[in-house]
């Protein structure tokens, strides 16, 4: 029997070309004549343009042109009757501020030294108006979107009544998601109706979709490449305004432009996880039996558009817990639009609800642990449907056992290493296990190789090596054999890469595709070979890339090279069906984790931490460890070290680079054991893979901060717990 | 960036000329602040003199006096065996500085030259004091947790970044400089200023006066040392707080004692009064509380920074305690 391909730890088939610099991401390439750009952005937070003085920039060498909404080509898209007054922001078509360091101008010359400087030369007038950034000032303001409700199951506030409650408010700041990989865009129209460019994006697709709405163009006359992307976490979800304002300045240069934005603009122009307000009121019985959960959350957004995210649906569905409200609010600030964050709303909400968890435990005088397995769900109390899978006691048990759990000592500020405070903590998480729709072509080659192409995304996780082990063990063909090819607009529809979807949604259609395949190598065996003519092609068996009967064995490729056929192409679509009505299904992650705190500094040492899984069959041990690890540092940032900072005033950033805005580096992260229950789920989709990627970072903050108040007694519920909250 | 022009003198004297003849010049070493100042649009210098071929590389001891060249790199002096022997104190401070990869790059001179990090002065549409003198200090009434809490002024409350010289300000180290003048000596306290009403003014080097080395007298401080840096990551970040300390311990008292603070102020901190209560005395937590306590009477916190005071008071007597175990 051929060892199956999933569930090893196979290396990355992109990996060579990206550490030998090979892998060509988007600002790599250099179309016949192009240009560079960059930006002049607002240095007031709300207000009008008064006057833009290019002069001075138009003089300087190389410069081609200074566009903005004086003399930017129209947006047809733009135009259309819209009645919403939220329509987004758009880029360079009146005179109108909404934040500091919106776009006002793109300057365009030969090389991009030239251009920067040019962009420094462009002097713009205001007219200033008053501007507010600042949510704890603004909570006045706070509206609710029509798409989301108040919750409410049981009675409302039932905890106010329980034995055991408390109430408490966290904070989060607001997080940029600073890949390493700059944003940016080539556009390049190669005739007034055909326009192709070059993106960082986590959907093809959905690029191509938003340019031919805006640019009003039949979708053939877009193409999108976007096969490698280095690091995203959200921000690459949409288009942005800079790209719009790139292709506009392409369509009037009449050359290929490129523009990729410096790290101060990755904190204005490419969104952000939005600083939220929580409240938490939670209450039990005095053994602990949860009563009430009153969960209500202020999140900010842009002055035109309503960004929502689910932060306080786990509140929802977490805990057996009969009464349960939840309310969610906006407010609106004069800040640039944010966009999901890895694990977005739900990790922002986790940190609130597993900070609570922790506090009644400890007002309960019991193990967090055991309340957490004490009201654990059975079934989800909000959809009231089975689980597809749900091994998060079990989950719970392999964390515990490998931190060292019973080490932990309930009454804080009890443990002394080395002259620091020690202390555990631990926390779950969840996300929707989701499966979406997608296409997948295969072409099989008469020389036995197979080529699997959907216009998938892939940020970083491993999504094409991911997909040749799925198309290995569903063709039999070894994984040398396969390719699969992603980023592509004219490949077949695939959905953008987020919401942890991509093995699911794209790895169901590789599967179904294969399986196609598979019946239409039995077609043409049947018809055509004599050992398989009295067969139907469902009876022929498949083994290791050869059609099987009895003792009949045709390899595929013999079959295409017998019938002259150079390949053989098929196309799949593949969708979950009613079985997402029967099932509620999930991902589930416990966090645990020791830290250190200097009882003098503040300072806090995370010492170890171990992650669990439960995100059913795992298709690649060691991408999947890495995203795991990686959603543990994004982790480590949100509890200890990142938070972007306005000054209020004028409505400016203040730590806008890496030196400020401080992501954890090596020496910040721990020795980390990353387990897997890599249980395959029986229902969610032919692999019973679930969703990883969110579940990685979602709870992980309050591990950490409840490890914090076992170490020192001091609970912090404002992120990040920098040593200054310590002292 | 603007256009400037740029030339690589091989000698002193040239160096001293190009930067004297033209007022907009700067010297470039390292670069790694520099530059970062030049993208900013902070300094638009219209000429670079790059001073990288001098011979000013040079690590020696002569009549126990430890000689360091300015244009040593901040990694070879936390490496080389006779700082390490002799002073390691200094490089326990450059190995707490920034990362490996700017430690490459950054020179003596350079790290002591080096601009504060405060972040009004690196954008210019804000005001700021020190870049733009008469314009306001935005750090007063806007984010100020990283600012100064000793030394301040009405014009600017922000701090020296180094943690190299707050180690060289405990040593009693010298400045060696060179100038259109003729060479001169400055004793490390009185390089650095404090901003006074001219913030613009970080040092007392003159106009196209070159750093040539430090020299630093020999010390008994060979032992019991230790640089505490408080941070708000575990490395590659400024100093919340941080604190040089260096004992001379026999018979269980102190014989000698050096304390000094690093991001607390517009220049590398001594505590002087804090080691003039501590000399004589037990090595003990309580009197190195009571250095604590004494150190920072004149503490003067902002908005943001109050937490600076207890944080001083608690890194000073743990990096004593640290000093004192060793
Ligand atoms: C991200 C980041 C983090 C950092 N973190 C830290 C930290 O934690 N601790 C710390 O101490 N430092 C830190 N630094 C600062 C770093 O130490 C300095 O940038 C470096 O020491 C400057 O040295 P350089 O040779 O590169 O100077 P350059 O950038 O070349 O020059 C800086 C200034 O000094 C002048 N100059 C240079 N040499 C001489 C000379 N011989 N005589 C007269 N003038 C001269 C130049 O004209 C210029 O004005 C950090 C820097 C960065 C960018
Ligand atoms: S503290 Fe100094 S450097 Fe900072 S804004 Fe004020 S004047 Fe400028």
């Amino acid at each position: 029997m051929k060892k199956q391909a999933v569930g090893q730890s196979m290396d990355r088939v992109d990996g060579r070309l990206k550490v030998t610099g090979a892998a060509r991401y988007f600002a790599d390439h250099q179309p016949e004549g192009m240009l560079y750009a960059a930006l002049v952005c607002s240095t007031i937070s709300s207000g009008r343009i008064t006057a833009i003085d290019a002069a001075k920039a138009l003089r300087a060498p190389g410069v081609a042109d200074v566009v903005s909404h004086l003399n930017a080509p129209p947006v047809p898209g733009y135009q259309v009757e819209n009645p919403n007054p939220k329509q987004g922001l758009k880029i360079f078509h009146d005179d109108r501020i909404y934040s500091n360091g919106q776009p006002v101008a793109i300057v365009v010359a030969n090389t991009l030294e030239r251009a920067v400087y040019a962009a420094s030369l462009v002097k713009v007038s205001y007219a200033k108006e008053a501007h507010e950034t600042d949510l704890a000032a603004s909570m006045n303001k706070a509206f609710q979107v029509a798409k989301i409700k108040d919750y409410l199951r049981g009675e409302a506030d039932a905890w106010k009544k329980a034995p055991v409650n408390m109430e408490a408010e966290y904070n989060i700041p607001i997080e940029v998601h600073n890949p390493m990989e700059l944003a940016g865009m080539i556009a390049h129209w190669e005739a007034p109706d055909k326009l192709t460019v070059y993106a960082k994006t986590q959907g093809v697709k959905s690029v191509q979709q938003t340019l031919k709405t805006l640019f009003q163009l039949p979708e053939d006359h877009i193409t999108v490449h976007s096969q490698f992307v280095g690091g995203a976490f959200g921000m690459a979800l949409r288009i942005w305004p800079m790209e719009i304002a790139t292709i506009l300045a392409a369509k009037k240069a009449g050359k290929p432009v490129k523009l990729v934005i410096n790290r101060k603009e990755m904190f204005t122009l490419v969104g952000y996880r939005p600083a939220a307000t929580q409240r938490i009121g939670i209450g039990a019985t005095a053994d602990g039996k949860l009563t009430g959960i009153t969960h209500s959350a202020v999140a900010n957004t842009s002055p035109y558009e309503d960004f929502t995210e689910a932060i306080v649906n786990m509140s929802r569905m977490m805990y057996a817990c009969p009464n349960v409200n939840t309310r969610y609010q906006l407010v609106p600030l004069n800040l640039s639009t944010p966009v999901w964050m890895r694990g977005p709303g739900e990790a922002t909400g986790a940190f609130a609800l597993e900070s609570a968890i922790d506090e009644l435990a400890h007002k309960l005088n019991m193990d967090p642990l055991q309340l957490r397995i004490l009201n654990h769900a059975d079934t989800d109390p909000d959809k009231n449907l089975p689980y597809s899978s749900k091994y998060l006691k079990e989950a719970y048990d392999m964390g515990a056992a490998k931190i060292g759990w019973q080490q932990r000592r309930q009454t804080p500020r009890q443990l002394e290493e080395d002259g620091w405070l020690a202390g555990y903590g631990m926390s779950s998480g969840v996300f929707s296990a989701s499966r979406g729709k997608a296409t997948a072509s295969a072409t099989l080659r008469s020389d036995g190789s197979l080529i699997i192409r959907s216009a998938a995304a892939d940020i970083g996780p491993g999504t094409a090596t991911a997909m040749v082990q799925i198309a290995a063990d569903a063709t039999g063909i070894d994984v040398k054999k396969i390719k699969f090819l992603l980023g592509e607009s004219e490949y077949p529809e695939a959905p953008r890469q987020g919401g942890s979807s991509t093995v699911s949604t794209v790895g169901s259609a590789v599967n179904d595709v294969c399986r196609t395949l598979q019946q239409k190598l039995g077609e043409l065996a049947t018809a055509n070979i004599p050992a398989f003519k009295a067969l139907k092609p469902a009876d022929i068996q498949h083994e290791a890339g050869a059609l099987v009967s009895g003792t009949s064995r045709l390899d595929y490729a013999a079959l295409l090279q017998q019938q002259q056929l150079p390949e053989l192409v098929v196309a799949a679509t593949s969708q979950a069906g009613d079985e997402r009505k029967q099932y509620a299904m999930y991902s589930f992650s416990v966090h645990f984790a020791k830290v250190h705190v200097h009882p003098a500094t503040g300072v806090v040492r995370i010492k170890h931490i171990v992650s669990v899984a439960d995100s059913g069959t795992v298709v690649n041990t060691k991408t999947a460890r890495s995203q795991m690890i990686g959603g543990v540092v994004g982790g480590i940032g949100m509890a200890l070290t990142e938070e972007a900072l306005i000054d209020q005033r004028f409505g400016r950033y203040v730590n806008n680079n890496y030196a400020d805005y401080h992501v954890p580096v090596n020496a910040d992260t721990p020795p980390t054991d990353v387990l897997f229950i890599n249980k395959k789920d029986p229902v969610i989709n032919p692999m019973g893979a679930k969703g990883m990627g969110e579940i990685a970072l979602i709870g992980f903050a309050a591990a950490i901060s409840n490890a914090v108040f076992n170490a020192t007694g001091k609970r912090v519920r404002d992120l990040p717990i920098t040593p200054d909250k310590l002292i | 960036m603007n256009q400037f022009s740029y030339v690589r003198p091989a000698s002193q004297q040239a160096a001293i000329d190009a930067l004297t003849r033209d007022s907009s010049a700067r010297f470039i070493a390292g670069g790694t602040n520099l530059l970062d100042l030049m993208k900013n649009g902070v300094l638009a210098p219209e000429k670079l003199v790059d001073i990288n071929r001098l011979p000013l590389k040079n690590i020696v001891l002569n009549n126990n006096i430890l000689h360091i060249g300015a244009l040593a790199l901040n990694s070879e002096v936390a490496a080389h065996p006779l700082v390490k022997t002799h002073h390691p104190l200094l490089s326990q401070a450059l190995l707490a500085g920034a990362s490996q990869q700017l430690r490459n790059m950054a020179t003596t001179g350079g790290n002591m030259m080096q601009r504060t990090r405060c972040s009004y002065f690196y954008d210019i549409t804000m005001p700021c004091n020190k870049r733009t003198p008469g314009s306001g200090c935005s750090a007063i009434g806007g984010m100020n947790r990283m600012h100064a809490i000793f030394g301040d002024s009405e014009q600017c409350i922000a701090v020296h970044p180094s943690d190299m010289c707050v180690a060289l300000v405990a040593l009693d180290a010298t400045v060696l400089v060179a100038g259109p003048k003729g060479n001169r000596r400055i004793p490390f306290g009185d390089f650095h200023r404090l901003p006074g009403t001219t913030p613009d003014k970080d040092n007392n080097l003159g106009k196209g006066e070159l750093i040539t080395g430090i020299d630093i007298p020999a010390s008994p401080f060979t032992r019991n040392v230790y640089y505490l840096k408080v941070r708000d990551r575990a490395s590659y970040a400024f100093a919340l707080v941080s604190v040089a300390a260096a004992l001379d311990i026999s018979n269980n008292t102190i014989r000698g004692v050096r304390l000094a603070m690093g991001g607390v102020a517009h220049k590398p901190w001594r505590l002087h009064e804090a080691e003039k209560a501590l000399t004589g005395k037990a090595p003990t937590t309580e009197n190195f509380r009571i250095a604590a306590t004494v150190a920072t009477q004149s503490a003067h916190p902002y908005t943001h920074n109050a937490f600076k005071v207890p944080m001083a008071q608690n890194s000073i007597v743990t990096a004593l305690q640290k000093a004192a175990a060793v």
